[in-house]
């Protein structure tokens, strides 16, 4: 089997499960046994009003009817209109799409490199001071809820302990989210410090199976030095893996916003999501659970793509 | 019965089968593992226990809101005036119960899957594994989050849907420790004498995986009461003005500056329950895979 029919392989298996996550979220959040126009007006709603509503928002139609419309708009990149003005909910998200994206962006920037070279440097240094004391302090840091880590945080660096960092951020509507970059610093390592510990570990594994290889010890027993046999040898084989850990990291950050973004107010699409799921503003939750789960798994077909790139050995093994 | 050494789960050679310690009792001789239980213990007590001790009502009113130091009170008040350590003292329960009921029925569904996909492999295996790689495929957060929002957060919802996701994860672990367990000859002989399909999977697999089986189920329960605690904290809590160690961080942060202990307490809560299990779930890893040849962290 050739690399182009795997590489398709991987991107039909990526349709399918939009498709599938799509059905899901769709069924979840209009087509249980609950009303969500009964949901959103309340219970003291007239039924003439909870029947202007349904018409005036697709919900008296049948249910494969109100799927399609749903997928036909996401496709055609008009997503609908929300619930609580009426407006199209792009309208309202465009500026938080880009601050959320902006603050994974960074977020990744410092979380992949930090976790790559955390988690060699433990597998290099294995069972001595770093990596037991890197082994133990993960372990507390992963435990913990995001939300738990970033209060702690801000008692230490923005109220209590010292006063230096802002607590929440401050981005004006139609600035750039990198107007107030002061405020990003907290939001920013709440996420460092959730996402690094657990992708430390799977870098971390993954480069002791490469350290314990044949052809490593190979290496060693010729009397290669130290350093090529390293490099040469065990750096190439720990790539493909690598891209397993990007992926990783940024499908950590996609479900990790809706918590840092919640505790610093910081105007994205997960606190988006938190007010949407509050106030039964089903298109917008709809949108946004669809754009988190599209980032995902794009995150990870594009992982997938590349580890079969540069790993021929898994090419064969597949094949 | 027949249960050995437990092998890890990369293991493809029979080992010879003896009667070693068990893995709790291994994984009980490392430092992490004690703590951990004792922190465990601990905070279950609290949890449990707490509200016989708690010197006030849970939504009782006790003196001017978010103010530190207030007769009768240890630690002051919160947003709306009620005693904090009373707060506290509540909080848990919900937390505790909800995550251990998710889990639990997690395990079952997620154990039967595995179990089943290992014995069988062929078709049935690919099918119900590519169906949980597709359900693998979403924040968990993220989906208990769409499916609050037209029914609310109901206690029978939060469970249904933590223990939905968790499941494939506890069926990829229980797949991937049963497969090389089918392949080994009490298995072979336990069919050869015509046992029962759902005897040689409880009976003769079961066994076999609980030493993986047993991390991973402390691992999805650290999990599970981050996640529920995850909820409370964004304002989906099952009951209104309930106290809620994720709820009380949200309710209390604003005035963190003034009276810190509304945020401080529950968060220190949080954090102990989930490290405490965190650590059991790593000592067990331990345990469980030899002394640590870092296979397997995951």
């Amino acid at each position: 089997m050739g690399i182009l029919k795997l590489v398709l392989r991987r991107l039909a298996l990526g349709v399918l499960t939009l498709f599938v996550v799509s059905l899901a979220v769709f069924l979840l959040s209009q087509a249980l046994p609950s009303d969500p126009a009964r949901a959103v007006l309340g219970r003291e709603a007239t039924e003439e009003n909870v029947a202007a509503f349904r018409a005036q928002y697709g919900l008296d139609q049948p249910m494969i009817k109100q799927y399609t419309t749903w997928i036909k708009g996401l496709l055609s990149g008009e997503p609908g209109v929300s619930y609580s003005n009426g407006e199209p909910i792009m309208d309202f998200l465009g500026d938080r799409i880009k601050n959320s994206l902006f603050l994974m962006f960074m977020g990744s920037l410092i979380s992949i490199p930090l976790s790559l070279l955390i988690g060699s440097y433990a597998a290099l240094r294995r069972d001595k001071t770093f990596d037991n004391a890197n082994s133990v302090s993960s372990l507390i840091l992963a435990a913990m809820p995001e939300f738990v880590l970033g209060a702690f945080l801000v008692v230490l660096f923005a109220t209590n302990v010292w006063n230096i960092f802002p607590a929440t951020i401050r981005i004006r509507p139609g600035e750039p989210p990198w107007s107030d970059m002061k405020g990003m610093i907290l939001p920013l390592l709440t996420l460092t410090l959730a996402v690094t510990p657990y992708v430390s570990r799977v870098v971390r594994a993954s480069m002791i199976e490469v350290l314990e290889s044949d052809y490593v010890e190979m290496g060693r027993l010729k009397g290669l030095p130290e350093r090529t046999v390293l490099w040469r040898h065990a750096m190439p084989n720990a790539i493909g893996p690598t891209f397993q850990v990007m992926a990783l990291n940024v499908a950590y950050m996609a479900g990790g916003v809706v918590v840092v973004e919640s505790l610093f107010n910081f105007p994205g699409i997960g606190l988006a999501m938190r007010d949407a799921v509050r106030d039964v503003n089903i298109p917008v939750v709809q949108f946004l659970a669809m754009f988190i789960s599209f980032i995902y798994v794009i995150t990870n077909l594009a992982a997938d793509i590349g580890t079969i790139l540069v790993t021929p050995r898994l090419r064969t093994r597949l094949s | 019965m027949s249960t050995v050494d437990t092998p890890p789960p990369t293991a493809a050679t029979p080992q010879p089968v003896r009667k070693p310690d068990g893995v709790f009792k291994v994984a009980l001789r490392m430092w992490r593992t004690r703590i951990g239980v004792v922190l465990l213990v601990i905070l279950v007590g609290i949890a449990l226990f707490g509200p016989y001790f708690a010197p006030y009502g849970e939504q009782e009113f006790v003196g001017q809101p978010n103010t530190r130091h207030v007769e009768g009170t240890l630690l002051g008040t919160d947003y709306f005036g009620q005693d904090v350590l009373s707060r506290a003292l509540h909080g848990g329960r919900s937390i505790l119960l909800l995550a251990v009921a998710s889990t639990a029925l997690a395990l079952v569904f997620g154990v039967a899957i595995g179990l089943v996909a290992a014995y069988n492999r062929g078709r049935l295996d690919d099918v119900l594994m590519r169906s949980m790689d597709i359900s693998l495929a979403f924040p968990q957060l993220l989906l208990a989050l769409v499916a609050l929002t037209t029914i609310g957060p109901e206690p029978w919802l939060i469970v249904a849907i933590v223990a939905i996701t968790t499941t494939p994860r506890i069926a990829r672990i229980t797949r991937g420790a049963a497969v090389p367990v089918v392949e080994r000859d009490f298995v072979g002989a336990a069919e050869a004498l015509g046992e029962s399909r759902t005897r040689i999977l409880w009976s003769e697999l079961l066994p076999n995986v609980s030493g993986p089986l047993l991390v991973e189920a402390n691992l999805r329960l650290t999990y599970s009461i981050g996640l529920i605690a995850s909820l409370g904290f964004l304002g989906f809590a099952t009951r209104v003005n309930a106290a809620d160690w994720g709820l009380m961080v949200n309710e209390n942060r604003i005035a963190l500056s003034v009276q810190p202990w509304g945020t401080v307490l529950p968060a220190i809560a949080i954090a102990l329950l989930t490290v405490g299990t965190g650590l059991i779930a790593d000592g067990l890893s331990r345990a469980s895979a030899g002394i640590d040849r870092a296979k397997g962290d995951q």
